[in-house]
C-alpha cells in the first residue's frame, strides 16, 4: 500500500464515524481502522430519538449496523483526550496512546445551551435536558415518566421534533421560539404560521416573537421567564437552541479552525494527515449538521484515504429539510421567498396544506411544502437531482399529475369509438362488439363467446355488458327488425 | 382434450378440440385461470400448422453458407461428429448446453442427465436464470426452499393486503387479474410498486412509483417503519426465525424520508403501505422481475422477504411472500437440473451425498458427474473465447432476442465452431446455428409442466408431430446413442423419463416421488413437496417448519446500492425493459400469431410526453436508444404513465428493435441474474 494509510483511527462513532468506518472497511482490505467513540453505546441512528421520546420503540431500534471483522478495532466509551500531531497519536483519557497515519475527526457537536440566569453549562439543573444524545433521550424519557408539562425552548426542526414526541407521549408541550414564526431558517411566516395550526391540533401550544429571560429551577418544576413579563411552568425543560460544532481537539492540535474544523474538497484539515467530517467539519463556509452530506464526506475520505479514487471530492448538494410524522409532512429546500425565476403558491390553511415553489431556467430552485402533498417525493427528486420540472406545473402543486394516474370512468357506449379497445385481453373494440350483435348474438354470455372480450383478467366485464344493454335499448338494426 | 396453454408460468387449463383442419381452443375452469384465457392463449393453436414451421432438419451449407434441408440421420451425424472433434481437440466442457423455461419437467430433466452423463459436460445453463433466479436464491437463503408461491393462487383472493413489487400481471397474466378483482371486491387493499403506471397499477389503491433500481431503499424503508410503528410481529421473530437483529440494525438507517428521497415515492405512501400490511389478517407480498431483474435482485428480493418475515407472513394461513414466476415451467425447469449447480430434485451438484443419489439413479459412478459451471450470461459470455466452450446445444431459448447486451452476445454465438439449436421456428438465434432440429410443439407432446404455485400439471398431446419432426426427448436419445452408446439410455417416452425424474427427485427439496400423472389427473395437479405416493402433497408450504436445518426462516441484512450503471451527462436517463400481453418473451412464437401481430405489431419507446417535447420527439416517430453496449430504434409512444426520467421498451423484437441490444449484462453475485431492469441511455430521434 505504497503512499496510502495502513492504519486509519477515527475519533467520534456518531452516524459520521461510524459510516466513515464502514466506507473505509468497504474498501481497504489491510486497512487497520480503530473507532474510538465517547458514548457508551453502540452506534445508533440520531434521527430516531424522536421517535424514541414517543415511546413507540426501544433502545435497541435505533441501533446502527456496526463496522465488523478483521482489522475492525470499534471501542465505545473511550473519550480521545488529545491529538500528537508530531508522532501521530491520539492519546485517551486512560492514558493509552493509538498511532494512526491517518486520522479522521467525526466529533459531531454539542447542544448549545443558552446564555440565561439560571442555566450553567457545566451543571444544568436536573430538569433541564438539552436534546442531542442518547443519554438526554434516557433523561428526557425519566422525566417525562412522571411529567404532566414540558417546554421545549427552540422552534426549529429539532425542538418540534422533541415537542412532537413528548405530546404523544401525552404530555402538555408549550415551545418557545424568540423569531415570530416557527422553522424560521427552512419556512416562510405563512408556512409557519399553519405548522404551528397543526402543532396545536397535536396539542402542542406555540410561544413565538418572545425572548426568554431566564429559568428557575428546583426539585418541584421547571419556570421560564419571558422578556413580555410571562412565566411558564413545567416539570420539564428541553432545551433545542441549536448545536455548535466540536473543535476542542482539532483547536489544542493546532488545526485550522473557525466555527469548524475547516476542510478542503478532499475533507483534510490544515494538517493533510487529518480529515474531519460531518457535524465537526466546516467545508467552504458551511457547516452541514445533517446526515446526507456526512454520509457524502465519508465516502470521499474513504476512497482518498484507501487509495481507491485519489481524485474524489466532496461537492456539496443543497440539502432537504424533512419532518413527517403523526400530522406533521413538511419539506423544505432552498429558499423560496427570493431569488429569480417563477414563484408558485399554494394556500389552503383549513387543511394545512400549502406549496411555495421557485422554478428557474426549468429547474426547481427551491419549496416549502406543508401538509399532505403526494407529489412531495417527486419535488425532493427534482430538487435533489436538477431534473427538469414538468410543464404542467399544477402536478407539483398539487399532487398526482394532472391527467395521469386515476382511474378513468368508462365513458358511455354512445360516446365510444368504434376502434377503442375494450377487452385489452383479447384486443377487442367496440367495434367489434357491435359487429357480434348485429351478427346476431343477444346477450352478454353470447358476445363474450363470440368475441372472447372478458375472457382474460375479466375486468371489462361490465363495459362489455353496458355495450350489450346499449345496444339493446337503441341499435338501429334491432328496431328496424 | 384437456391440456394447459403454452406460454406462461399461469399454465392456464384449456381444452384443445380437433375439428376438420383446425384446432380449436376452448378455456377449462381450472383452479388457478377458473375459465379465463388471454389473447395467447386463445390463439396458441395457430402455431400448430404454421407455413413458417420448420419441418425437417436444417444443416447449414459450407459452400453457400445458407441452411438447407437435411435428413435427421444426416443432421444428428454432423452434430456427433462435431461434438466429438471439440471434445478431443478442447476437453469435456468444450461443450455446452443452453436450455429454457419452458421445457417440460421430463425435458429439462433429461437435458440435464444428458449434459452431465453424455457429454460429460459442467456447462450447462438456461434462460431462466434471465427469469427468476433472484427470487430463487433469496427464497433458498430465507426459507430452505424455492417454491415461487409457497401457497395456492386462490389465497391471492382473499387477501386483505396484496403488495406486487414489480409485477404486471394485467398484462403478463391476465386471468391471474380475476383474483385481484376478488380480493378488491371482498374489500382488500391492492398496493404496486411500479416504475410506470402499467394496467395493473391502474387498478391498485395505491401505486408506488419509484426511481427504478430503489426497490431495496423501499423494502428498508417500509421494515424502518413497521418496526417504527410497532407492526412487526415479535413472537413470530422470536420463534420462527434467525438472525433478526442484524436486519434491524441495517434498517435503523432507513428512515423514511432517506428513501423517499431517493426513490421518489412519498413518506405519507411509505407509510400507508406499511400499515396496510402491518394491520392486515391477511397480507402477501409477491415480487416478479421489475424487483428482481437487476445486479442486486437477491438482496432487493430479501428485502420484501425480510419484510414479510418481520410481520409474520410466511407459513401464516392467507399470508405469506411469493414470487410470481415468468416461463410456463419456470418453476419446474430450475428443480430438474438444467441448472448449473444442481442435479434432480432441486439437489446442489457439490452435495456428495446428492451426487452418489443421482448417480445411481443414472447408472453412473458418482465421480465422473461434472461439477457445477457457471450462470447463464458467464456462460453465453464465454463461448468461443480460448477459455469457454466452442460448441453450444440450445434448446428452447433464444438468447440472440433474450439476452443482456445481446449484440455481444450474437457474436459469441458466431464464434462457435459448432452452433445447434433445436426449435420449432427458425428463432434469431437459430438462423445462426450450423445444424437446426426441428421439434415438436406443446400440443404434439406428453408431460409435466410446474406452475407458478408449484403444482405439477399434465400436458397432454392431442396428435403426433408432423412426420419429420421429433420430440426433444428423442432427439437426446438420438444422440445420446451415437456419443456414448455404452451408458444406460435414457427413454425417450415422457412416462418413463417421468418414472425417473422420480426417483431421481426422491429425498431432495422438490421432491416428486409421490407424483404420479395419474394422481395429477385426478386431483388438478399435485403440489410438491409429495415425497410419498400415499400421503398429502404439499398447497401450503412453512406452516409448522421451515426448510432449513433447523426449521427457521433466515434473516439476511441487506443494503441498497446504486444501479450498476447511473445517468450521466452522456446518457442521461433511465432505461426499464418489460412485456406487453400480445407478445410473449423473445416473440419468436406470438409475433408469428397474425391476431397477436395486430394487436402488438412492433417495438416502441414509452416515454413521458414532457421528456419527448425536450427531445423534440413527436408519437410514433422512431427514436434511436443508445447505451455503451448498442443501440436499437422504434417508434416513440409518448404516455403520462412514465417517470419523466425514465424510458420504456419492450423486449420482444429482434433485429433492429432489440431492447436488449442496451441493456447491461452486469449480473448479480448471487443468482447470476443481468440487470435488465436498469441501465443509462440517450435517446434521440432516429
Amino acid at each position: 500500500m505504497t503512499g496510502y494509510s495502513e492504519r486509519v483511527v477515527v475519533v467520534g462513532n456518531g452516524m459520521a464515524g461510524a459510516r466513515v468506518a464502514a466506507e473505509l472497511h468497504a474498501r481497504g482490505d489491510d486497512l487497520k481502522v480503530t473507532v474510538l467513540g465517547a458514548e457508551p453505546h453502540p452506534a445508533y441512528n440520531r434521527i430516531m430519538l424522536s421517535t424514541l421520546l414517543t415511546g413507540k420503540i426501544g433502545e435497541a431500534d435505533v441501533e446502527l449496523a456496526e463496522v465488523v471483522g478483521r482489522g475492525v478495532d470499534l471501542r465505545t466509551g473511550v473519550t480521545v483526550s488529545a491529538i500528537d500531531r508530531a508522532t501521530g497519536q491520539v492519546r485517551t483519557t486512560d492514558g493509552d496512546r493509538i498511532r494512526y497515519d491517518h486520522l479522521v475527526l467525526a466529533t459531531g457537536s454539542q447542544a448549545v445551551v443558552p446564555a440565561l440566569p439560571g442555566l450553567d453549562p457545566g451543571r444544568l439543573p436536573a430538569r433541564v435536558v438539552p436534546f442531542r444524545t442518547l443519554d438526554d433521550c434516557r433523561r428526557i424519557l425519566a422525566l417525562a415518566a412522571t411529567a404532566r408539562r414540558a417546554l421545549v425552548l427552540g422552534g426549529g426542526l429539532l425542538g418540534l421534533e422533541a415537542a412532537r414526541g413528548l405530546a404523544l407521549r401525552g404530555l402538555d408541550v408549550g415551545v418557545v421560539h424568540r423569531v415570530p414564526y416557527l422553522m424560521d431558517r427552512q419556512l416562510d411566516p405563512t408556512a409557519g404560521a399553519i405548522l404551528a395550526g397543526t402543532l396545536a391540533d397535536l396539542g402542542v401550544t406555540t410561544h413565538l416573537a418572545v425572548e426568554p429571560t431566564a429559568v428557575h429551577a428546583d426539585a418541584a418544576g421547571v419556570r421560564l421567564d419571558l422578556a413580555d413579563g410571562r412565566s411558564l411552568d413545567a416539570d420539564l425543560l428541553v432545551l433545542a437552541c441549536g448545536v455548535r460544532p466540536d473543535t476542542a481537539l482539532a483547536t489544542a492540535a493546532g488545526l485550522a479552525v473557525d466555527r469548524g474544523v475547516l476542510v478542503d474538497d478532499r475533507l483534510r484539515t490544515s494538517d493533510p494527515r487529518i480529515s474531519a467530517i460531518g457535524d465537526c467539519a466546516e467545508h467552504d463556509g458551511t457547516l452541514t449538521g445533517l446526515v446526507a452530506p456526512a454520509w457524502a464526506q465519508a465516502r470521499v475520505v474513504a476512497q482518498v484515504v484507501t487509495g481507491q479514487d485519489p481524485l474524489a471530492r466532496f461537492r456539496p448538494r443543497p440539502s432537504v429539510t424533512r419532518l413527517k410524522a403523526s400530522g406533521i409532512d413538511l419539506a423544505a429546500m432552498g429558499d423560496p421567498t427570493s431569488g429569480p425565476g417563477e414563484e408558485l403558491t399554494f394556500a389552503d390553511p383549513a387543511r394545512g396544506t400549502y406549496a411555495r415553489l421557485r422554478i428557474h431556467d426549468e429547474r426547481l430552485a427551491a419549496a416549502i411544502l406543508l401538509g399532505d402533498n403526494p407529489a412531495v417525493g417527486t419535488v425532493i427528486q427534482l430538487f435533489d437531482r436538477g431534473h427538469p420540472v414538468p410543464s404542467d406545473r399544477r402536478a407539483l402543486l398539487l399532487g398526482r399529475a394532472i391527467g395521469g394516474a386515476v382511474t378513468a370512468s368508462a365513458p358511455s357506449p354512445a360516446l365510444m369509438p368504434d376502434a377503442a379497445v375494450v377487452c385489452q385481453c383479447n384486443s377487442v373494440s367496440k367495434g367489434a362488439l357491435v359487429r357480434c350483435w348485429r351478427d346476431g348474438a343477444r346477450t352478454v354470455d353470447a358476445v363474450v363467446a363470440g368475441t372472447r372480450a372478458g375472457t382474460g383478467c375479466g375486468g371489462c366485464r361490465d363495459a362489455v355488458a353496458g355495450i350489450v344493454d346499449w345496444l339493446s335499448k337503441t341499435d338501429p338494426v334491432e328496431v328496424g327488425r | 382434450m384437456a391440456t394447459h396453454c403454452p406460454y406462461c408460468a399461469l399454465q392456464c387449463g384449456m381444452v384443445l378440440r380437433e375439428e376438420a383442419d383446425t384446432v380449436s381452443v376452448l378455456p377449462r375452469d381450472f383452479p388457478t385461470n377458473r375459465g379465463g384465457l388471454c389473447q395467447k392463449g386463445w390463439t396458441s393453436t395457430d402455431l400448430l400448422g404454421h407455413p413458417e414451421r420448420l419441418t425437417s432438419p436444417l444443416l447449414r451449407d459450407p459452400a453457400s453458407g445458407e441452411l438447407r434441408p437435411a435428413s435427421w440421420d444426416a443432421a444428428l451425424d454432423r452434430i456427433a461428429t462435431g461434438l466429438r472433434d471439440v471434445r478431443e481437440r478442447h476437453g469435456r466442457d468444450a461443450v455446452a448446453v443452453f436450455g429454457g423455461g419452458g421445457l417440460t419437467n421430463e425435458k429439462a430433466y433429461a437435458l440435464g442427465r444428458f449434459a452431465r452423463v453424455v457429454l460429460g459436460t459442467r456447462f450447462i445453463d438456461y434462460n431462466g436464470r434471465f427469469c427468476m433466479s433472484s427470487a430463487a436464491a433469496a427464497g433458498m437463503r430465507a426459507f430452505g426452499v424455492d417454491r415461487g408461491l409457497p401457497f395456492p393462487l386462490s389465497d391471492l383472493g382473499r387477501a386483505d393486503t396484496l403488495l406486487l413489487v414489480g409485477a404486471n400481471p394485467a398484462e403478463t397474466m391476465p386471468p391471474l387479474m380475476r383474483w385481484l378483482t376478488e380480493q378488491r371486491e371482498r374489500g382488500g387493499k391492492l398496493i404496486v410498486v411500479d416504475p410506470r403506471v402499467t394496467a395493473t397499477a391502474r387498478q391498485a389503491d395505491l401505486h408506488l412509483q419509484p426511481l427504478p433500481g430503489t426497490d431495496l431503499a423501499v423494502a428498508s424503508a417500509l421494515l424502518h417503519i413497521a418496526l417504527t410503528e410497532g407492526y412487526v410481529d415479535g413472537d413470530y421473530i422470536a420463534t420462527r426465525t434467525t438472525g433478526f437483529p442484524a436486519v434491524r440494525r441495517t434498517v435503523a438507517g432507513w428512515w423514511p424520508a432517506r428513501a423517499e428521497a431517493l426513490s421518489g415515492v412519498p413518506v405519507a405512501d411509505l407509510e400507508e403501505t406499511a400499515r396496510a400490511l402491518g394491520t392486515a389478517e391477511r397480507a402477501i407480498i409477491l415480487t416478479a422481475r421489475g424487483a428482481e431483474q437487476h445486479a442486486k435482485g437477491v438482496d432487493t428480493v430479501t428485502g420484501f422477504v425480510n419484510l414479510a418475515l418481520a410481520l409474520g407472513l410466511p407459513g401464516r394461513p392467507g399470508s405469506g411472500y411469493g414470487c410470481l414466476t415468468g416461463q410456463g415451467n419456470g418453476q419446474g425447469g430450475r428443480e430438474h437440473g438444467q441448472k448449473a449447480d444442481q442435479l434432480p430434485g432441486y439437489r446442489r451438484i457439490d452435495d456428495l451425498q446428492a451426487r452418489a443419489h443421482v448417480a445411481r439413479v443414472w447408472g453412473v459412478s458418482a465421480d465422473e458427474l461434472p461439477g457445477p459451471g457457471v450462470p447463464a450470461y458467464q456462460l453465453l459470455d464465454s463461448l468461443g473465447t480460448d477459455q469457454g466452450p466452442r460448441a453450444l446445444l440450445v434448446f428452447g431459448s433464444n438468447p440472440v432476442v433474450s439476452a443482456p447486451r445481446a449484440a455481444r452476445v450474437e457474436g459469441r454465438l458466431r464464434d462457435l465452431d459448432l452452433l445447434v439449436v433445436a426449435d420449432f421456428l427458425l428463432s434469431e438465434t437459430a438462423a445462426l446455428a450450423d445444424v437446426v432440429l426441428p421439434t415438436a410443439q406443446w400440443a404434439e407432446e406428453d408431460g409435466t409442466m410446474t406452475n407458478l404455485e408449484g403444482r405439477v400439471l399434465r400436458r397432454r398431446a392431442l396428435r403426433p408431430p408432423p412426420p419429420d419432426v421429433r420430440t426433444d426427448l428423442e432427439i437426446l436419445t438420438a444422440l445420446s446413442a451415437r456419443l456414448r452408446p455404452s451408458v444406460r439410455q435414457s427413454p425417450d417416452d415422457p412416462r418413463s423419463v417421468f418414472a425417473e425424474l422420480r426417483r431421481a427427485s426422491a429425498g431432495g427439496i422438490a421432491d416428486y416421488a409421490g407424483i404420479s400423472w395419474e394422481r395429477i389427473d385426478a386431483t388438478d395437479g399435485v403440489f410438491w413437496p409429495c415425497p410419498d405416493g400415499d400421503g398429502p402433497d404439499s398447497p401450503r408450504m412453512f406452516t409448522d417448519r421451515f426448510a432449513t436445518a433447523d426449521g427457521r426462516a433466515r434473516f439476511h441484512p441487506v443494503e441498497h446500492r446504486p444501479a450498476v450503471e447511473e445517468v450521466c451527462a452522456d446518457y442521461p436517463l433511465h432505461f426499464t425493459t418489460g412485456r406487453v400481453l400480445a407478445q410473449y418473451q423473445s416473440g419468436t412464437q406470438t409475433r408469428r400469431v397474425a391476431a397477436l401481430r395486430r394487436a402488438a405489431p412492433e417495438a416502441f419507446v414509452e416515454l413521458h410526453p414532457d421528456l419527448a417535447e425536450r427531445l423534440g420527439v413527436a408519437d410514433g416517430v422512431p427514436v434511436r436508444v443508445a447505451s455503451r453496449r448498442g443501440e436499437f430504434q422504434a417508434p416513440a409512444r409518448l404516455s403520462p404513465n412514465i417517470r419523466p426520467d425514465t424510458v420504456f421498451a419492450p423486449f420482444h423484437w429482434g433485429g433492429r428493435a432489440r431492447a436488449n441490444s442496451v441493456t447491461n449484462d452486469a449480473v448479480d453475485p448471487i443468482s447470476g441474474m443481468p440487470e435488465f431492469k436498469i441501465c443509462a441511455v440517450r435517446v434521440e430521434k432516429a
